[in-house]
Parts: C-alpha cells; sequence; structure tokens
C-alpha cells in the first residue's frame, strides 16, 4: 500500500489485512501501563489539515505517538497557505523537509488524490517516497473514518458479511457514507441509505447500495445503524423544510430505537447534533457506540501507519 | 501579389490548381501556371474555406500569462483558422468600445487571422445593466456577437431587453447557457461520476432550462419592432451545448422558426466525465464533460444541422491556474490547434460529415452568424482566397508544451489524432504551413 486515498483503493484482503492489524494493535496495548511500541521510531508524520478538526487530528497523532512516530501537526490557519501558497508547493515543501507520511484533510474533493500525485511525481526524481493519507477530502471519502466504523461494527456483531447496515441523513455531503457504502458492500453487508431525496446525490443508483426514503420500515430489519451529522448550513440551504421535519422523519428517537433489533449497535461519526439527527437518549444509550468508535479510530489509525511506513504485507 | 496553389481538392473532390491574384480566387482549372505568383503545392490534400471559431479566449488585456492575441493568433492560424472571435471577460472587460477596438487592432498588427473581438452584453458581465452595445457595433472593431460568455445573462428581463435591442442592430446575442442558481458550486456533470468522485452536480437541466427561456424571448423580440434583422440571421446564438436534453429544445425551437443558432466544442464532441477520476483539472471546463450518451447526442445534432457550428471555447490557462486541486482549478481548455482534427475523428470518420459538411459546421456557418462577408465563402472564382488545407491522412500525438498557446492545458495530452493542417491561407497570403506560422 503506498497511499491510502479511497476505499476503492482497497480490495477485501487488504481492507481485512487492515482491521486485523487494529485488532492485534488493540490487544497489544491493552491493559499496558506504558502505551508505546517502537514500530516507527524515526518516522515522520505530518498531518495537514485545511479545515477544522479535532478528533480526527489528534486520533492520528496519538496513534502516530504509540508507534513511536514523530508527529508534527501543520494547520493551514498557521502556515503559508495564508500567504497564497498553492496546495501543491505547501505538499512538496512538507515532503522536503523529510516527511515519511503526509496525513491530511482539505475541503476540495480528490485534494489528496493531487498531492499523491505530485508527490510520486516528485518521487520519480528524488527517489524519496512520501506516503498520503487521505483524512477526508471534501465530500469524496474519509477512507479511516469507515475502517473505524467497520472495527468498531465488528466488535458488536462479530462479523460484517451478510449483515444489514442503515446509513441515514445527508448522504449527498458525507465523505463519511462515501467511503462507508464502499467499504460495507466491500466486506460483504448490505447497505441501505436512508435519506430523503434531496441529500442523495444524483447517481446514487450505481452505487453498491439500496436506498429508502423511511427509516421506519427500514429499522426493525437492520442489523446497525449509522447516523449522520446534519451540518446547520444544510439546514438554511432548502434541502428540507425545517430542522423539526427532519428530525420526525430522519431523527433516531427512542421510539425508534425499540423498532431495532435488541442491542443493534448505533454508530456516529461525531459531533452528534442531539436532539436533531439522534436524540440525546439514544446518544448515552448502551446501544451507542461512539465512543468506542473513537477508541478503535486510534488503533485503525495505528494499522494504516504501520502498514504503510513499515511495509506490513498486504 | 499572386499564389498559385497547385493539385488541391476542394471539399475532398476534384484535384484542381487555383490562381489568386490580390486576395482573390481569378482563375481554377488544370494545368495553370503563372510566372510571378509564389506557388503552394498542395499535394493533393483537401481544400476547406478557412475556418471561422465564434468561440475563443485570447485572454488579452488583462490575462496575458495564460495567452495574449499574438500568441492565440499563432495558435489560430496552426490550427486552420482565419477568423475568431474573442470572448470579453478579459480586464478589463471587453463592455467599451475602447476595449474592443485595441483587441481588433491587436489582431490586425499580429495579421495572421481576423480577430473579431466580441462586446459583453452587460457592463462588467455582471448581468444587470446593458453595455453600450450599439457604440461598440459602430465603433472601429465593428463588433457584431456580443456575449457575457463565463458567466450567464441570468436575469430575464435583462435578456429580453438585450435581445430586443440587438435585434436592430443585425448582431447576434451569445449565450452561455447556466441557470447559475442550479449551479452554485458545482464543479462537474451531475452524474454518477460527480457522486462517486463526491463533486458538486451541474445539472443539465441549468442549460435546458436557459435555451427554453431564451428561445421563447428571442421568438417574442424577433416578433417586435426589428426591422434591421436580415432574413436567416442567427439573433440569440447558444454558446457550448452540452447535454442531450438541450438538443430537443434547440430542435422544437428552430421547428418554430426562432432565430436561434448553436454551437458544440470539440471536446464535448468527443471527451465524457469519466476523465474525472484522478481529479486532473485539464478536464475542468464549463459547462462540464458530460456523458457517452451526450456526446453521441451533440455529434448526430451537429451532423443534423440542430447544432450549426463548432466553435472552441479556447481556454488557456497558465499554470498555476491548473496545478492545483479540483475546485481551486479554473475551468477551460485549449482548443484551437486540436479542433479539426477532433472533428474529423469524431465527425467525419465515422461518416457522419463529409468535407462539405465540415466547411459548413466549421466556416460557412459560423461565418453568417458572426456576421462576417469575407470568410466563410465558396472555394470559388471570385472568392476570397481564404484556406485551409487539411492531410485528412496524418496522423498526430498532441503534446500541449509544443503547441503554440501560451499555457499547455490541453485535455488531448498525449492521444493520437487524424487530420494535419497543411497551410492556412488569409486573403491569399499564407499564414501558417507544415506546422509553422508564416510571419
Amino acid at each position: 500500500m503506498k497511499h491510502l486515498l479511497s476505499v476503492a483503493d482497497l480490495d477485501a484482503a487488504a481492507a481485512t489485512g487492515l482491521l486485523d492489524t487494529a485488532s492485534r494493535l488493540k490487544d497489544t496495548l491493552l491493559g499496558r501501563e506504558v502505551r508505546k511500541l517502537p514500530t516507527l521510531r524515526g518516522r515522520t508524520v505530518v498531518t495537514l489539515f485545511y479545515e477544522d478538526s479535532t478528533r480526527t487530528r489528534v486520533s492520528f497523532e496519538i496513534a502516530g505517538k504509540w508507534m513511536s512516530a514523530d508527529t508534527i501537526n501543520v494547520s493551514a490557519k498557521g502556515s503559508s497557505v495564508s500567504k497564497g501558497e498553492s496546495l501543491r508547493d505547501t505538499s512538496l515543501t512538507i515532503s522536503a523537509m523529510g516527511a515519511d507520511c503526509v496525513v491530511m484533510r482539505h475541503p476540495a474533493s480528490g485534494a489528496a488524490h493531487r498531492v499523491a500525485g505530485w508527490q510520486d511525481k516528485d518521487a520519480a526524481t528524488t527517489g524519496t517516497h512520501t506516503s498520503v493519507v487521505n483524512a477526508g477530502d471534501g465530500t469524496h471519502e474519509h477512507p479511516t473514518q469507515a475502517l473505524l466504523d467497520a472495527a468498531t461494527l465488528r466488535d458488536s456483531l462479530g462479523s460484517i458479511a451478510g449483515r444489514r447496515i442503515g446509513i441515514v441523513g445527508d448522504v449527498l455531503h458525507s465523505r463519511v457514507a462515501r467511503s462507508n457504502v464502499l467499504l460495507l458492500s466491500l466486506l460483504g453487508a448490505e447497505v441501505v441509505l436512508i435519506a430523503p431525496p434531496t441529500l442523495l446525490p444524483t447517481g446514487v443508483g450505481e452505487w453498491p447500495c439500496r436506498v429508502s426514503h423511511s427509516l421506519d420500515a427500514e429499522l426493525p430489519a437492520l442489523d446497525a445503524v449509522m447516523m449522520l451529522r446534519v451540518q446547520a448550513e444544510r439546514m438554511h440551504g432548502g434541502f428540507f423544510p425545517s430542522a423539526r421535519e427532519y428530525a420526525i422523519a430522519y431523527g433516531l428517537n427512542e421510539n425508534r430505537l425499540g423498532l431495532l433489533p435488541e442491542g443493534a449497535p448505533v454508530l456516529h461519526p461525531g459531533p452528534m447534533v442531539r436532539g436533531m439527527e439522534i436524540a440525546p437518549a439514544v446518544a448515552d444509550s448502551s446501544n451507542a457506540k461512539v465512543l468506542a468508535q473513537v477508541r478503535n479510530g486510534v488503533h485503525v489509525r495505528m494499522a494504516v501507519l504501520y502498514h504503510l511506513l513499515a511495509g506490513a504485507p498486504e | 501579389m499572386k499564389l498559385l496553389i497547385r493539385n488541391a481538392k476542394p471539399y475532398g473532390e476534384e484535384a484542381v490548381d487555383l490562381l489568386v491574384s490580390d486576395g482573390v480566387v481569378v482563375e481554377i482549372g488544370s494545368g495553370l501556371t503563372a510566372q510571378d505568383a509564389e506557388v503552394l503545392d498542395a499535394g493533393g490534400h483537401v481544400l476547406l474555406p478557412g475556418l471561422v471559431d465564434l468561440h475563443v479566449h485570447l485572454r488579452e488585456p488583462g490575462g496575458e500569462e495564460s495567452e495574449t492575441i499574438e500568441t492565440g493568433s499563432h495558435a489560430a492560424a496552426l490550427g486552420g483558422f482565419t477568423a475568431v472571435f474573442a470572448m470579453p471577460n478579459t480586464d478589463p472587460v471587453a463592455d467599451t468600445a475602447v476595449v474592443v477596438e485595441y483587441v481588433r487592432r491587436r489582431g490586425e498588427e499580429v495579421g495572421l487571422v481576423d480577430v473579431h473581438p466580441v462586446g459583453a452584453v452587460t457592463t462588467g458581465l455582471q448581468g444587470e445593466k446593458l453595455a453600450e452595445l450599439g457604440t461598440m457595433a459602430a465603433s472601429a472593431a465593428q463588433v457584431r456577437m456580443f456575449s457575457d460568455d463565463g458567466r450567464c445573462v441570468n436575469d430575464p428581463m435583462v435578456m429580453r431587453r438585450a435581445l430586443e435591442y440587438a435585434s436592430a442592430l443585425d448582431v447576434v446575442v451569445a449565450q452561455h447557457a447556466e441557470d447559475r442558481r442550479l449551479t452554485g458550486g458545482a464543479q462537474a456533470h451531475e452524474g454518477a461520476v460527480a457522486a462517486r468522485l463526491g463533486l458538486a452536480g451541474w445539472p443539465a437541466t441549468a442549460e435546458e432550462t436557459v435555451i427554453a427561456r431564451d428561445c421563447a424571448l428571442a421568438r417574442e423580440a424577433a416578433a417586435g419592432p426589428n426591422g434591421h434583422l436580415r432574413a436567416g440571421a442567427s439573433m440569440l446564438h447558444v454558446c457550448h451545448v452540452s447535454s442531450l436534453h438541450s438538443i430537443a429544445v434547440l430542435r422544437q425551437a428552430k421547428a418554430q422558426g426562432v432565430r436561434v443558432s448553436a454551437e458544440v466544442t470539440p471536446h464535448h464532441l468527443l471527451l465524457t466525465d469519466g476523465r474525472l477520476t484522478g481529479y486532473d483539472p485539464v478536464n475542468k471546463v464549463n459547462p462540464p464533460l458530460r456523458t457517452g450518451a451526450d456526446t453521441q447526442a451533440m455529434r448526430e445534432a451537429l451532423a443534423e444541422g440542430v447544432i450549426d457550428v463548432v466553435a472552441t471555447d479556447h481556454a488557456p490557462h497558465a499554470s498555476q491556474y491548473k496545478d492545483t486541486e479540483w475546485a481551486a482549478a479554473r475551468p477551460g481548455m485549449l482548443g484551437l490547434q486540436t479542433a479539426l482534427s477532433v472533428v474529423i475523428h469524431t465527425m467525419v470518420e465515422p461518416g457522419l460529415l463529409d468535407w462539405h459538411g465540415v466547411a459548413r459546421v466549421m466556416s460557412e456557418r459560423p461565418a453568417e452568424i458572426g456576421r462576417l462577408a469575407d470568410q466563410g465563402r465558396p472555394i470559388a472564382v471570385g472568392e476570397p482566397a481564404t484556406f485551409c488545407l487539411v492531410d485528412p491522412d496524418a496522423q498526430w500525438t498532441v503534446r500541449g508544451a509544443a503547441l503554440a498557446s501560451r499555457a499547455a492545458n490541453t485535455p488531448y495530452e498525449g492521444m493520437r489524432l487524424p487530420g494535419a493542417v497543411v497551410a492556412t491561407v488569409l486573403r491569399g497570403r499564407i499564414t501558417a504551413r507544415d506546422g509553422k506560422v508564416v510571419a
């Protein structure tokens, strides 16, 4: 694995390999007083974030530190980006300083693909390879989020193949949804997208999933449900009439939790908008796996860095 | 000054010799001789009237890092063009007589191709207030086409006034049909590819609805006091039609007698949104590359005449505007030196157009729409010696760096295309020959 830009770059074996590595790393660290592995000592990981993010950036930073990599955080606001430097120049400058891996988040879809292309071109002349990890590009993908979701579902359900998993909410603008549809279907799950037509992209018909507009109709047959955040700007963008109507039709409240099979996991990539897509009682219920997702996030990112930088077998 | 063109096949038909004197064809026959004439051996290649492009961006004034009138004229001559219409989205905008006269004069100084400035429809391309169309039309630049290209004249009342006002001037209003209320933030054709790549969609309806609206407005404007509008003259020209749904609208409007004409770009004849995988902004263009069904519909509509002409929308961008993430990149691609090859590939090779058809869509009809009296003329005695000589059997590989434009943003990089322009002749003067500009 050279870069991790899209779930589409993975086959089932590679995805399962990453999840297995994450699981092993989790077991290895369990109960340890000093949570530090020497695996990536001497390696440098730079997080390059052009968008505000706390959980993803911190998660990658901790993942790197627990593997003894040197991690450096660059945020677009505090760098020369604000002076108008191009993404190309910024990314090549960082790799020229010796970064082994650039973890990047950017508001433009495909930004990580572009950076990987420039890095590969540069590597052809310098011979120094820099891996790129897509930590969220616009409304395209967020592969490590999908991996941590899959890890959480494996923990809860035992397996993913053959399970029916609902993804509810703003699919149109969600990189989490795109990566999850690809990964869960790759791992053999049946995916159902549940959203109003205005929050589904034209062309969704070609995705490896089914589409529904009725949460109530789908819930009883789901093995797990993943709620997507509804961003404030969508509420004012005319995608649906009101936050109230959205919550009534697509919010996961206590009554709806009762429609799910007993103990079915409820996932949310966070940050949650309580009272909108998820009722507080549901968010705090034993079904909710939000913090388990966050815990798994660190292990999954350790696995990704390990596979990229230590050349673990694919 | 005399020019003897030997062994040329007008429209691919029987080979003849043509004798040109003072820019005019004076004799056509076989075995012609002339003592004092420059000789152009046409080698049995196809002779067409010089190509006319209703839609180019030459970037001057203001965008000289991407193209100048000089470099754009070189590209035009090498591409077989003898007249181009330069869009007004320059800096300053070509919305006054001063700017359009500058563009026209620079074109004349370079002297390789007739550069006809297109005037802005509205001041500053803002879509609010009509620019001084009459003054620009009457100026030394003789503006005959007006457009806010790059932007749509979105306000229906402004478009109505523009069409009505233009009808008295015998000029054409060229619309960039894009309802911006439907394309906010759009980055790619709305469809399966954009959905997968997470790019905000540019729905085909944004084009179709504006064309339908404008055709209705043109119909009503023509019914008004339009005493100067010549029979057959187009009053509304639709730039770069890209969607198959727009074809049905145009067909219906033409059947109703609406004075509308339409163009398609070479890239919308050939390229699809499948190229967007990988996010290379060389494929970013507005309107966006659409689907295979759309390119097929464009080809058929061009053959049928529902779409009148091919226009390149030649849009050079310096590398700093393209070597970026997709969303930050400027839309547009080079077109002048690849247009004829793409038309041969997409229209002539599949049998959709013969050489008369190529002459019609790339020379005769564009000249009519642009009100050019001495371009797009028949190859005949007494007509201007303005030609494009093409070797249809040649093959070449496109290299952006080798093109004459200052920028290199061609989507055809590395592609092998048929047909090479052997020579371009403007009123008896050779402007390009064997891939080199004749200064």
